[in-house]
């Protein structure tokens, strides 16, 4: 009889395991074993040796992968600027409009990413009614266009993301305490320096979390700069893409991935850094 | 009128005021102030003064309004109508970080992301003080709370009588004129919070600081206060000390808030400013202290006697101040006999019976009569505010007790 004792607590002790076990199996056959054989055919089939897709992937392409960044860094400071205070009225100020807005806030994914992609297309276009205007304004030359400029890549691409951006610091600014807000006031902070030391703070997860929602796809985005942009405005992720698709090299797109996550991984734990010791001070 | 006097009560008039308040300097005053959310009136016609270093209680049932009374004191509400004035200056519409006091929240409302020791100099940062000064207040204040230890930990590793006390140093460490504290001690258990009580108190003597106070505690208010303002759906009923809202309650409602009350009805005879004359039980006729409501003959009225200081005997009491009761039943509860007694008019009584009292068994059904000292009777109001007014514990065992009443389990 001990030993159906000891197999039932053997049981108990396995529980957690069996519960992530779908999960881990999940990541294991999509995830794992997708980016073995990627890295396995990014150092075979060529002629040269093992490193010959990665030193091609590095030497003709750095400023696709500068460009990248820079166009998501752009488009996750302006989903920011944007996203912050749209998430803190929602959370403190709506009221009795908050599901509303939420709603609304979440409302573009009803509709596919490609669709409203190509929206943006209509909207830009050379005679659509955002040229004319700012046409009208004088704000755009007589020759002036929107489409294939950076301005329409990094606009769409912030399009794009900014639900990414504005629901995680939503959450983050809801959970804040209100009591808090009136604590700092009443130890004689001025609503100004409450929203400094107490509301911000406090919500640097949720601006972590969205940057990095925002950033990390943005930076691999093929879609925006191929239907809003030109050939100067080339993103990585439309390289990749077209390596895979149309050229078929697949050693030199497979490195070029592996490439855009060693960059994209980087720049999050430096990120993670920065924001972690702010935390802290 | 002085301010520390109640107006506009009619139902409800003011003990006389303890010397002792009123020869404090006033630090917090109050002046009709009316406190209305749409069209309900959480506050209405509150009008005291609240004396610099005392520790001022304000006690009440659930939705009286008393944290809407202290957060108006904060900063954190306007009054409707009526003054707040602090320090001589009326601050009615200045706003919480430019008033010098200081609240404790009843869930405290530590930082979570600051060490304890930056919690505690966040209002001292605020307010500027110079970085040595502020680390100088950090120590002290922890110090006085006894967690000068835990100066590095967040909030969040302390236990829930840490993190009260942690509460208690932020707000102190800016020298307030005044701490408010709400139902500081709400969150804790039976044993934590009779330690934090008296811990309380040691921290107010050492530095010298008004606390106002709310709770609904009476025992609570009776520890610890100066005074106590006792609030009833909005309206202040009484001020004064303890001991004065405990032997003088100027309400029924007072009188059953605060422990155990006896209220026999009454109609009175006469009366002469301090003293009346009232029939009890239909022909029973007897002198009563008026205390400050004054009775018009043939009004009706209510004699309130506290269950210690009733006597139980025999035969009807030699000085006329008596009431044939029966006895219902009886508990003992060590120092005394707790004894359930029912007047002839169906009015409940009860009475604490003391080992120096000797009577025969108290078995039910028992005749007997109560009587009690001349200064132990007090001449109320009548209860007409009704059940309503009472706490609802009391409420439910009115249909068993009659009128008497017991105190909160
Ligand atoms: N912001 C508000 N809007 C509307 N009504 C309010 C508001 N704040 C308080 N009230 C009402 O005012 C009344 C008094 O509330 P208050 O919080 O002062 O009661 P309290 O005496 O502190 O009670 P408790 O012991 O339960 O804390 C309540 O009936 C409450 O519903
Ligand atoms: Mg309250």
């Amino acid at each position: 009889m001990a030993g159906t004792a000891s197999g039932g607590s053997r049981r108990s002790r396995l529980a957690p395991y069996l519960l992530v076990a779908p999960g881990i199996l999940w990541l294991l056959v999509f995830f794992v074993v997708p980016t073995l054989t990627l890295a396995q055919t990014s150092v075979t089939g060529t002629e040269g040796p093992w490193w010959e897709a990665y030193h091609r992937a590095l030497s003709n392409y750095g400023t696709h992968f500068f460009r990248s960044l820079r166009y998501a860094l752009g488009a996750t400071l302006l989903s920011l600027a944007m996203g912050y205070p749209l998430a803190y009225f929602i959370a403190f100020r709506a009221g009795s409009l908050k599901n509303m807005l939420l709603g609304l806030v979440v409302l573009p994914f009803f509709t596919t990413f490609l669709v409203r992609t190509f929206a943006w297309k209509t909207i830009l276009n050379d005679g659509g009614p955002a040229v004319w205007l700012l046409k009208q304004l004088h704000i755009l030359g007589e020759g002036g266009r929107l489409l294939d400029t950076t301005i329409a890549v990094v606009g769409g691409l912030t399009y794009n993301f900014l639900p990414f951006m504005i629901l995680p610091i939503y959450v983050s600014l809801e959970k804040i305490d209100r009591r808090l807000v009136e604590a700092a006031e009443d130890l004689y902070s001025t609503p100004m320096g409450a929203f400094r030391k107490v509301v911000l703070p406090l919500s640097l997860p949720g601006v972590f979390a969205g940057s990095l929602l925002t950033f990390i796809p943005a930076t691999g985005d093929f879609i925006n700069a191929q239907l809003l942009g030109s050939p100067n405005q080339q993103m990585i992720g439309t390289v990749i893409q077209n390596q895979f698709l149309e050229v078929r090299d697949y050693p030199l797109a497979a490195s070029l991935s592996f490439v855009l996550m060693a960059v994209i991984t980087v720049g999050v734990l430096a990120y993670a850094r920065v924001l972690g010791t702010e935390e802290l001070a | 009128m002085p301010l520390t006097h109640v107006s506009n009560t009619p139902a409800a008039p003011t003990a006389a005021d303890p010397s002792r308040a009123e020869s404090r300097e006033p630090v917090i005053t109050l002046e009709h102030v009316v406190k209305r959310f749409g069209s309900y009136l959480a506050v209405q016609e509150a009008h005291f003064a609240i004396g610099r270093g005392e520790f001022f209680s304000m006690l009440g049932p659930s939705g009286c309004g008393k944290t809407t009374t202290l957060r108006m004191i904060a900063g954190f509400e306007q009054p409707t109508e009526g003054r707040i004035v602090l320090d001589g200056k009326d601050v009615s519409r200045v706003p919480p970080y430019r008033r010098n006091v200081n609240t404790v929240f009843q869930h405290y409302a530590l930082f979570p992301h600051m060490s304890v020791a930056d919690n505690v100099a966040f209002g001292p940062r605020s307010q500027k003080v110079g970085a040595e000064e502020t680390s100088r207040r950090v120590d002290q204040l922890l110090t006085v709370v006894k967690l000068a230890q835990f100066a590095d930990r967040k909030p969040g590793q302390l236990s829930g009588g840490q993190q009260q006390r942690v509460a208690l140093a932020r707000a102190l460490a800016n020298y307030p004129q005044a701490l408010l504290l709400d139902e500081p001690l709400g969150a804790l258990d039976l044993k934590l919070r009779q330690a934090m009580q008296i811990e309380l108190k040691r921290i107010q003597r050492e530095v010298g600081i008004t606390f106002i106070y709310v709770t609904h505690d009476q025992e609570e208010a009776l520890t610890m206060s100066d005074r106590i303002a006792v609030m009833n759906e909005g309206r202040v009923e009484q001020i004064g000390t303890p001991q004065e809202i405990y032997h003088s309650p100027a309400s029924v409602f007072v009188a059953n808030f605060i422990g155990v009350a006896n209220l026999i009805p009454a109609v009175v005879e006469h009366a002469n400013g301090t003293d009346a004359t009232v029939v009890v039980a239909g022909s029973r006729r007897m002198a009563v202290p008026a205390g400050a409501w004054p009775p018009r003959p043939g009004a009706a009225a209510t004699v309130m006697v506290r269950p210690e200081r009733l006597r139980l005997t025999s035969q009807a009491p030699a000085d006329g101040r008596g009431v044939p009761v029966t006895v219902e039943h009886a508990v003992f509860q060590g120092p005394v006999v707790r004894c359930t007694l029912r007047a002839a008019d169906g009015t409940g009584i009860v009475a604490h019976v003391g080992p120096e009292q000797s009577l025969p068994a108290l078995e039910p059904g028992l005749p007997l009569w109560i009587g009690w000292d001349l200064d132990a009777g007090r001449l109320l109001p009548p209860d007409t505010v009704g059940a309503d007014a009472q706490p609802f514990v009391k409420a439910d065992l009115r249909h068993t007790m009659g009128r008497a009443s017991l105190p909160r389990l």
